[in-house]
């Protein structure tokens, strides 16, 4: 008896062992933190699985290069994780499941999510992938305490980009600081001030346009700033291509009065500033045309390469049931896209720093204000192959490698390369 | 027996079971194909590892080159023949990179060139320098051999990271310097002086290991060469050109090809350190793939393909030309 035994319970050990195969009532969940997001999650999985005791939620806290640069292969081979939290929302949604057949209200989801749905979803479908676990939006932030020692009055609610910049430069030579301003080295926030400078990167065709005179205003007077020294050249020549750099420790180093950049940095600041200095959310800068931020942000979506989509439904009704969004949120200090969340009107975020609520009702406030043309960007499929362009070239005429008419044909050219390198 | 020849024994006892039980099929394998064909046969599990990890990817690599479209699997790939060739070396000026249809490639081409010529020149001169003097009976030699090769153990992020930190706006550089009446300079940010530093932070993060070569190479000529020439009174740089050089020409030859490879190759301390920047005056051949194929919206791993074939090319023919004249340095010798 014990001879057979013994051979058995090996073999039992060693298919455990080396098997990696889903079990049925599995759900694996890949996930990338910024703040405490990953915590929070888990506390609210725990909470399902005590509702749920034949679902097994698996966290994968990961990098977010994971996310951006192995998942994508992954999904490619058919493989991957049964839920993820993601930025590339478009340009992967062929991968991503539809839950309208498997969630019990699709109307739900139509209704509180269905602004961003196209975001991430295939152009022209109707499907449900998820829901943005934050909405973010680009807005300013100012340096409260150096404006008041340098006596320099916040320019109010419609101040202009020049506004903003002849302010800054006042409080820059006042407190001898190196920068008056800063924007982040990205296309998705340089596109927020062209907007409101009246740019249109949308063509007819749905393709790319070629660059026009919005767009063109506001590079020329971006790097006119950064040639008189109002705008810091240092974030945006510190990388060559598309590389992503953000200024945000020259803010916190109390080293600029003004910095463009967006509602993902205010758990940061409050982390790292603390209170060091006052700061406030300014929104965004008004141009000819508007005032409008970009939004943006990460969303939960299902992979459609599950094997347990019912279990997978039932953890996204979950996640995305408005009490369990308004507690997310609340905890995380995330902007939440849930509408009626955000129409109640009654987040209570979770901080005792003052700075900190004040700055994300200015922003759940600027949600309600974003232009139509910047609502359309994260759910066209080129926009990252023109803030890539955009970034890209522009850095070169910072650096003084090129002429700023010499980047506006090299963006329209960059563009045109990269739309018939994809072949559509 | 004594214990240490029953436990040799017992050591032995598995590796003799193994011999007998091949012994039979090996002799008549031997039998078979004779010498030539069991050398083969032992060469061939190396040579299938090597098959599969390197000729494998390098011809997969090289019909990605022939390919186009964003997608990353061959068979979701449409056959382009030598487009993205075509499309590298379309150019009016190839000394001029904004004449060049693929721009960036021709200033990562430009840019890695000069970082070669200049980053290999002063890492030999650097090596041999520090060689020759660690090769001298100095206090606490080993101290100081384990000083020059200490950066060689350090990560290529850790090297990037420090260094940025020394350089950057409120790095240590400018704290030190601050003092001294030089206001803060954001160095990196500075074509010139990043590409000074990316030459630098290469040079000091590497230079060690070739100085180890060298040193190992200063300790194998024989002494009585050096005290014949003193008993001659043969002058000190003689001594250098004549004894100590042409006996180390064969380190110095392995230490050139592996620098030059190394510094084609050069990706990671410099990509932490300046991100390629300011502009693209740091973007080197090997970021340019790496963007290209991996990060730009939407991916090319065509075009990145092609990029790196050349690049292969270029090894290649280096490595080949610096052999060549390895061989040629051997044979002069022997004669």
């Amino acid at each position: 008896m014990r001879m057979r035994v013994i051979p058995l319970l090996t073999s039992a050990t060693l298919a455990l062992l080396t098997s990696t195969a889903a079990y049925a009532g599995d759900v694996r969940i890949m996930w990338y933190s910024d703040g405490i997001e990953g915590e929070v999650l888990q506390d609210l999985m725990n909470r399902f699985k005590q509702q749920n005791p034949n679902i097994n939620v698996i966290i994968d806290n990961v990098a977010y290069g994971v996310i951006k640069e192995q998942l994508p292969i992954q999904l490619e081979a058919g493989n991957g994780p049964d839920i993820a939290r993601v930025t590339a929302l478009k340009d992967l949604s062929r991968h991503w499941l539809d839950l309208r057949p498997l969630v019990s209200d699709p109307a739900y989801w139509d209704t509180n999510f269905g602004a961003q749905a196209d975001w991430m979803r295939p152009d022209g479908s109707k499907q449900i992938s998820g829901f943005m676990t934050q909405i973010t939006l680009t807005g300013g932030f100012a340096n409260k305490t150096l404006f008041e020692q340098a006596g320099v009055p916040l320019p109010g609610k419609d101040a202009t980009w020049d506004d903003w910049a002849a302010a800054a430069k006042k409080v820059a030579q006042s407190q001898q600081i190196p920068f008056a301003m800063a924007l982040d080295r990205s296309g998705h926030r340089i596109t927020a001030p062209n907007l409101s400078f009246g740019a249109n990167y949308v063509g007819a065709d749905g393709k790319p346009a070629l660059l026009d005179k919005g767009a063109k205003d506001f590079i020329t007077k971006f790097v006119g700033w950064t040639q008189d020294g109002t705008m810091s050249k240092d974030v945006w020549v510190s990388a060559a291509g598309q590389t992503y750099r953000a200024a945000a420790d020259d803010f916190i180093n109390a080293q600029l009065a003004f910095y463009y950049s967006g509602s993902w940095q205010v758990p940061n600041f409050s982390t790292k500033i603390g209170n060091t200095f006052d700061w406030v959310a300014t929104g965004s800068p008004c141009g000819p045309a508007a005032c409008t931020g970009m939004p943006g942000g990460a969303g939960l979506v299902a992979i459609k390469y599950t094997k347990n989509p019912t279990e997978v439904a039932k953890v996204m009704e979950y996640l995305a049931s408005e009490p369990v969004v308004k507690e997310f949120s609340e905890r995380t200090l995330f902007i939440p896209a849930h509408k009626g969340v955000i129409d109640k009107g009654d987040l209570s975020f979770k901080s005792d720093n003052p700075m900190v609520k004040a700055a994300l009702n200015t922003f759940v406030e600027a949600t309600k204000t974003t232009s139509a043309s910047a609502q359309k960007m994260p759910g066209w499929r080129w926009a990252d192959t023109v803030y890539g362009a955009m970034v890209a070239r522009v850095a070169q005429v910072v650096a003084g490698e090129l002429k700023l008419d010499d980047a506006f044909t090299r963006i329209d050219a960059d563009v045109a390369k990269k739309v018939k390198d994809s072949g559509l | 027996m004594s214990p240490s020849a029953s436990l040799r024994e017992i050591a032995l006892t598995p590796v003799r079971v193994v011999m007998g039980l091949i012994d039979a099929p090996l002799r008549a394998l031997q039998k078979r194909t004779g010498l030539s064909g069991m050398a083969l046969f032992f060469l061939a599990p190396n040579m299938l590892i090597f098959g599969i990890f390197v000729l494998l990817p390098l011809a997969i690599n090289f019909v990605y080159s022939l390919t186009g479209g964003s997608a990353l699997f061959l068979p979701d790939r449409s056959y382009v023949g030598g487009n993205q060739y075509e499309r590298l070396f379309d150019c009016s000026s190839y000394l001029d990179p904004l004449t060049c249809q693929e721009d960036a490639f021709w200033t990562a081409v430009s840019n890695t060139f000069w970082f070669v010529v200049l980053q290999v020149t002063f890492m030999i001169l650097a090596a041999l320098v520090t060689a020759l003097i660690l090769n001298r009976n100095l206090a606490a030699r080993s101290f100081w051999r384990a000083v020059f090769f200490f950066p060689v153990l350090l990560s290529p992020v850790v090297v990037g990271l420090i260094w940025r930190w020394i350089l950057q706006r409120q790095g240590l550089l400018n704290f030190i310097l601050y003092p001294f009446g030089v206001e803060p300079y954001t160095w990196l940010t500075d074509r010139m002086w990043s590409f000074t530093a990316a030459v630098g932070v290469s040079l000091w993060a590497h230079m060690g290991f070739y100085a180890l070569i060298l040193l190992a190479g200063l300790q194998a000529i024989p002494k009585d060469l050096y005290e014949a020439a003193d008993m001659d009174g043969t002058r000190p740089a003689r001594v250098f050109w004549r004894i100590t050089l042409p006996l180390l020409m064969p380190n110095l030859i392995v230490v050139i090809v592996l620098a030059l490879i190394r510094s084609v190759q050069v990706f990671d301390e410099v990509y932490i350190l300046t991100g390629g920047g300011p502009g693209t005056s740091t973007l080197f051949l090997t970021q340019y793939i790496y963007e290209t194929g991996f990060v730009s919206q939407p991916r090319n791993p065509g075009l990145a393909a092609a990029a790196s074939i050349l690049m292969g090319l270029v090894l290649v023919v280096l490595t080949l030309l610096q052999l060549g004249l390895g061989r040629r340095g051997e044979n002069k010798g022997k004669r």
